[in-house]
């Protein structure tokens, strides 16, 4: 996988037998056990593990729901409550299910952000980055099919206006946006041959995920992590045997994740969800507020911010949906030009005094943008919401290659060790004063 | 590192403290859905097994004369965690239930009705939508296995104390909405302010969004007798029937906080035993 060779002796003669046919256990010991990773990395660093365990527990809990599931529009919506009153656990499995597709988008916009913040964007790790951003567009299909499995009234209304996005291509080939619905809805209107496709592409796209989050490993594995200095692995001292250091950190942030996962599986499994959903989906019926999962309300309310005139001068008529979808999708997709629009060579955001006021700002900016797409499309949200686009942009397109070029990075420390040992050798309370081992 | 935790610790429980109060202070003209006190309510809340039966009382009385409980099945009601009646009753009430069981097709190729046995659903009178919209001049009467969980009450704050608010709610476990919503129906009957304008046929209610609703005041005092002394109020009906739709919207509710509890505290201990470890790996080396 990488340049790191693995250390792995078989201690035993079919160990030794098996590694000359098929050295599997030589790349799981090197990749996973004596791996150099940074000796600096902070809790922010867990959730990568976090990510694949909660990959790992959805497609568990998937499997087992879908044994109990029908996807028709008949039987949808019973099976579900079946599921939750009368499978043995049924309701545990899935609450887990439900909560866990918020868990999931929770700790991925964490690393995200840390991503951002400590620049691991940056060569040479822009294919890694751009896996991810490939990760998280799959999450966002898998995840969207998945809300509509249930065939509650936000469920329906949900795939209806967002399949109804691709309509804005009327605008430009008169029938093209339409002709693509229909294809997508399988008729004239969402129906239960939509939830049969959604369903078989909602099993699928898992695994298509894990498929892609191998290939994520790999290239972190190849390029080697990044670390909150962002200074590259210079000396044997910078980084620590994967096992037991980082695999001891990884289980303490895992188990202290799964407090707050448990949290909202027993104690509040419908907040993150919408009273909407327990109603039966009925196609003569639309909800008084079509809101979609909150994960989505940052993009949601970029997508909402085009109306017929935008921030007060700039008419866009009827192509407003049009510019809204495109805003919407490029929302995402400008995050795989990241390492592209950032023009400091500096990696972390610590040493960037700049960039990192930017950076809680834009963080604001997401946060702001989720409020406002859960607040009706009205009065002064509209208002804010497209302020709030433009600024959502403005921080990739004019901050990120800007600050770059006028910001005077602090002075970087000389190699991790320096950071982590700094330059005196005073210990700072509470630290084991013994010299390092390795 | 811990120096910094606390002032910050500190003033996020002051502002759990204080600004949900502010908030409410500040919005005591609006007129918003109170939260009610239930034995449910909270991450430790279980429910009250004689409030359940009495609000399957008060639901056969009234509520089942248009409502079905498609959801719930007879043996349900025995099941624990629910209004635990005794079998052999609700074997009765089964038999005795007046809106039939469909069955059939029989030898002779018909369909049949017959009584109710524990494993059937709680029907209510109409065999469907159509029938009971032309029995009650166009209105449904919607099902209310789901009711408690179909509903839910907005909050309106202003978007500075929201995410406290937000924050507050999932810390104390707030999932009651639909109680407080079914209880403020219940007992939001009224005559409509000055100037109003009604629909022919509908009736003016505090909590129904509109205010405009189909179904005619169906609690008032003394309208079901209860046999364990509770007062006979409509505000003791309105909180039983609502505890009991939400017991049926979630009757696996006092298991799933039970449980909860256990993989909570299982998860906190071993977080620290995990935590220790940790330290210990980690002294080796400075870091």
């Amino acid at each position: 996988m990488s340049g790191h060779t693995s250390t792995y002796k078989p201690t035993s003669r079919w160990g030794k037998w098996f590694d000359e046919r098929l050295p599997i256990a030589r790349m799981m010991h090197g990749q996973f056990v004596d791996f150099p990773t940074p000796r600096n990395l902070n809790y922010l660093w867990t959730f990568g593990g976090i990510l694949t365990f909660i990959l790992g527990a959805q497609i568990i809990t998937g499997v087992v729901l879908a044994m109990h599931y029908q996807p028709s529009a008949a039987g949808a919506f019973d099976s579900i409550e079946q599921i939750r009153r009368d499978v043995n656990y049924g309701w545990m499995i899935r609450n887990f299910h439900a909560v866990g597709a918020s868990m999931f988008f929770f700790a991925v916009y964490i690393h995200i952000f840390r991503g951002l913040y400590y620049g691991s964007y940056k060569a040479p790790r822009e294919v890694l980055w751009i896996l991810g951003v490939i990760i998280m567009l799959l999450m966002m299909a898998t995840a969207f099919m998945g809300y509509s499995l249930p065939w509650g009234q936000m469920s329906f209304w949900g795939v209806t206006v967002i399949t109804n996005l691709f309509s804005a291509l009327d605008t430009i080939i008169n029938g093209l946006g339409t002709a693509i619905v229909e294809w997508l809805w399988g008729g004239y209107s969402v129906s239960g041959t939509t939830l049969n496709r959604f369903f078989s592409l909602h099993y699928l796209l898992p695994f298509v995920l894990t498929g892609v989050v191998g290939l994520h490993l790999w290239a972190l594995h190849t390029a080697g992590q990044n670390n909150p200095t962002g200074l590259d692995l210079k000396e044997p001292s910078d980084s620590v045997p994967m096992h037991p250091y980082a695999t001891s950190k990884d289980a303490v942030g895992l188990f202290a994740f799964l407090i707050l996962f448990a949290w909202f599986v027993f104690f509040v499994p419908d907040y993150l969800g919408h009273a909407d959903n327990y109603i039966e989906a009925n196609p003569l019926v639309t909800p008084p507020h079509i809101v979609p999962e909150w994960y989505f309300l940052p993009f949601y309310a970029i997508l909402r911010s085009f109306t017929s005139t935008f921030l007060w001068i700039i008419p866009l008529g009827q192509y407003a949906k049009l510019c809204g979808v495109v805003a919407m999708f490029s929302a995402v997709l400008i995050i795989a030009f990241v390492p592209w629009l950032d023009t400091s060579r500096v990696r972390s955001a610590k040493y960037r005094p700049i960039f990192k006021w930017f950076f809680w700002f834009f963080v604001f900016t997401c946060v702001a943008l989720g409020y406002l797409g859960s607040r009706p499309a009205e009065g002064v949200y509209v208002m804010w919401a497209q302020i709030f686009t433009v600024c959502y942009f403005l921080f990739f397109l004019v901050a990120m290659p800007i600050i770059g070029l006028i910001e005077t990075p602090k002075k970087l420390p000389r190699s991790i060790t320096e950071s982590v040992l700094g330059g005196s050798t005073a210990m700072p309370n509470g630290v084991a004063a013994s010299p390092e081992k390795r | 590192m811990k120096k910094h935790f606390s002032p910050a610790l500190a003033g996020i429980v002051a502002a759990l403290v204080l600004v949900p109060g502010l908030a409410i202070a500040e919005e005591s003209g609006h007129h918003e859905i109170p939260r009610q006190p239930w034995s449910f309510s909270g991450f430790t809340g279980q429910f009250d097994k004689a409030q359940l039966q009495r609000g399957f009382q008060v639901y056969k009385e009234v509520c089942s004369n248009c409502h079905s409980l498609k959801r719930i099945a007879f043996r349900n009601l025995v099941q624990p965690g629910g209004p635990e009646f005794p079998e052999a009753a609700v074997k009765a009430l089964a038999a005795e239930w007046p809106n039939k069981i469909t069955d059939g097709p029989n030898d002779e190729g018909k369909m049949f009705e017959r009584p109710a046995r524990l494993s059937d659903p709680i029907l209510g009178p109409y065999k469907n939508d159509e029938e009971a919209r032309a029995a009650q001049n166009g209105a449904l009467p919607p099902d209310l296995s789901l009711m408690a969980r179909a509903r839910d009450v907005e909050r309106e704050s202003p978007w500075y104390i929201h995410p406290f608010l937000m924050l507050g709610d999932i810390l104390k476990g707030y999932q009651e909405g639909g109680a407080d919503y079914i209880y403020a129906v219940m007992t939001g009957f009224e005559d409509p302010p000055a100037g109003f304008h009604m629909v022919e046929g509908k009736y003016y209610n505090t909590a129904f969004p509109g205010h405009q609703i189909s179904m005619p005041p169906p609690l008032s005092d003394g309208a079901v007798p209860y046999q364990d002394g509770t007062p006979q109020k409509l505000d003791n009906y309105a909180h039983d029937v609502a505890a009991f739709l939400s017991w049926a919207a979630d009757p696996s509710l006092d298991q799933r906080k039970r449980i909860g509890w256990q993989v909570i505290l299982y998860l906190i201990v071993t977080t620290i035993l995990l935590y220790i470890g940790k330290k210990r790996i980690w002294s080796a080396i400075k870091h």
